[in-house]
């Protein structure tokens, strides 16, 4: 029994992943500690699934150190996946059992698995316990994906862009659920590439691009770190429009009242929101 | 929060896994009710053979030349055969595959569950639908085409053995056949096309003794061949024996063939049995 205080949930370095000629993960480095909530935030093809895949054990690896909870991955015993709770990004329910029936035969599968009446409440599926899992809408089986996924009562829970294909107010319930769980003290890895998902949800995240972490940390650190440069936009006497990254845009604008001795044509100045930051740290920014 | 962690995996630890038995057995129960959940797939799968053995055995029905028996009794029996072989091979072939396609398997691998208590989920379900399917097979052939029920215990002992050895190998080759087709999709084809050259060269539609030489020595190396010999053992009369290719039932070597095809049919899931498909990885 020596587990450390600050001992880490998930600990990955230098985690690489080649398919053929494309490098899908080149060298990232990740550190989650128990009971946060962290964000693997990236564009698609980031790399984002291949790295939760490494971490749930069911894909190998090229190169890099990986330990979640203290066991590797690739190597990983029954033990360990009774204390790993995956959600994965497609479904795949058997279609003619209710939801009670295979939540309660998941349930089997662990040596100290929740009570599955509660987990089947805790997703909101009370009313659809008996039903057919084929008769479910997507965000009903998404939730089921997710009550499947903590039947077992993990210490971490890996959810691979659990919302993908959810309307708002499905998208808000589901938030609400990774909250209930969080607060329950499960570690949880979630990966998303809608950035309002990982600031509502995650106390820190990873900005994941081409394969490498290119920013992190808590989200409102990361919009004042990438955020305090404000654009300063005017039109020149010939009609060109002039535009400037700065940190300092008073003096900027005080600069230019000066020499338009007054009121400065077209004068705009705008602090990028967290979405800007994320879009030029992806390298996204001409897609707008 | 320091104190929750530690007391957590202490428990954790201590705790032992379910056993790979108990859970297979959980697993069968939920196989064989998911199955009778899908109507169309419970008909077909059982009146497949039926509907065969009611065509072939009512097209050909004279007497054999020599063996005492009518050509409608030779087809009981071997439609008994081809039928343990469909809900085996063919179902599990199938199904299997398609679990795999839609990423039901590589659930399972998430979980803590051993990956034997899937194969014996598996095996329960054949058991259960090889049986019934034999038995309907029993009551249209004895009811139509006059094939008698052995009175002798040790002919249903040897059905018994023909039938276990039988359907195990065959659900171990349906197994490992699963991991050939690239999707879903084309699994049907895939597994029916051996599926129908060894009913045609193991003596099914075709009688044993019609059937050339060569043919019946490559259906020879496949379990098929020895279940039709051997259910042809149990439920025709001794003069029927002059049609085998060696004069006898040779209970001894289909005993030898099924049990080797079940201890390379193992192997040969062991080896190659993918939880995920090859797209996937």
């Amino acid at each position: 029994m020596t587990t450390h205080a600050n001992e880490l949930a998930v600990d990955v370095r230098g985690l690489r992943k080649q398919y053929g000629d494309v490098t899908a993960v080149d060298g990232i480095d990740l550190g989650i500690r128990r009971g946060e909530v962290f964000g693997l935030l990236g564009p698609n093809g980031a790399g984002k699934s291949t790295t939760v895949e490494i971490l749930q054990g069911n894909r190998g690896r090229d190169a890099g150190e990986v330990s979640v909870l203290g066991a590797d991955p690739a190597t990983g015993t029954r033990a360990w996946r009774s204390r790993v709770g995956i959600v994965w990004q497609d479904e795949s329910a058997p279609a003619e059992l209710t939801v009670d029936e295979t939540v309660r035969h998941f349930a089997r599968y662990y040596p100290r698995p929740r009570d599955p009446e509660e987990v089947i409440g805790l997703v909101g599926l009370e009313a659809k316990a008996g039903s057919r899992i084929k008769a479910l809408s997507g965000g009903q089986r998404r939730r089921l994906d997710v009550a499947l996924g903590v039947i077992g009562g993990p210490e971490l829970l890996l959810l691979d862009e659990p919302t993908t294909g959810f309307d708002p107010a499905a998208r808000r319930q589901f938030w609400d659920l990774i909250r209930k769980l969080a607060d329950e003290g499960t570690t949880i890895l979630l990966t998303t590439h809608y950035l309002e998902e990982a600031e509502a949800l995650a106390h820190r995240l990873a900005v994941v691009a081409r394969g490498r972490v290119v920013a992190e940390g808590e989200p409102a650190a990361l919009r004042e770190r990438f955020g305090t440069e404000a654009t300063v936009e005017w039109t020149e006497a010939d009609g060109t429009t002039r535009r400037e990254r700065t940190d300092t845009p008073t003096r900027t604008v005080a600069e230019l009242t000066r020499r338009f001795d007054g009121e400065i044509p077209g004068l705009s100045v705008t602090r990028p929101t967290l979405e800007d930051v994320y879009l030029r740290l992806t390298g996204q920014e001409n897609a707008r | 929060m320091t104190l929750t962690t530690v007391r957590v995996r202490g428990e954790a630890s201590s705790v032992r896994l379910p056993g790979a038995w108990g859970l297979g057995l959980r697993r069968g129960a939920l196989e064989i009710k998911q199955f009778f959940r899908q109507r169309d797939q419970v008909v077909f799968t059982f009146a497949f053979p039926v509907v065969f053995l009611f065509l072939f055995a009512s097209i050909f029905k004279d007497d054999v030349r020599g063996a005492g028996i009518t050509a409608s009794q030779l087809y009981v029996p071997a439609m008994m055969a081809a039928g343990i072989m469909s809900t085996s091979f063919q179902s599990l072939g199938i199904s299997i595959a398609i679990e795999r396609d839609e990423k039901v398997l590589r659930r399972l691998r998430g979980t803590p569950m051993p990956p034997a208590a899937y194969f014996l989920g598996k095996i329960w379900l054949v058991l259960v639908t090889g049986l019934m399917e034999t038995a309907i097979l029993l009551v249209v052939g004895t009811s139509l085409y006059d094939v008698k029920l052995p009175s002798d215990p040790a002919k249903w002992a040897d059905f018994a053995w023909i039938f276990v050895l039988g359907l195990t190998a065959c659900a171990l080759l349906g197994i490992a056949i699963s991991s050939v087709p690239k999707s879903g999709k084309s699994a049907t084809s895939v597994v029916v096309l051996p599926f129908l050259v060894l009913q045609f060269i193991s003596g099914v539609y075709i009688a044993i003794d019609t059937i050339p030489d060569w043919m019946l020595n490559i259906g020879a190396l496949f379990p098929l061949k020895w279940m039709c010999q051997g259910l042809r053992g149990v439920f025709l009369p001794e003069s029927a024996k002059v049609l085998e290719q060696a004069g006898g039932w040779e209970f001894g070597r289909i005993a030898l063939v099924l049990g080797a095809w079940c201890v390379g049919g193992l192997l040969l899931c062991l080896l190659t049995f993918r939880w995920k498909n090859r797209r996937d990885g």
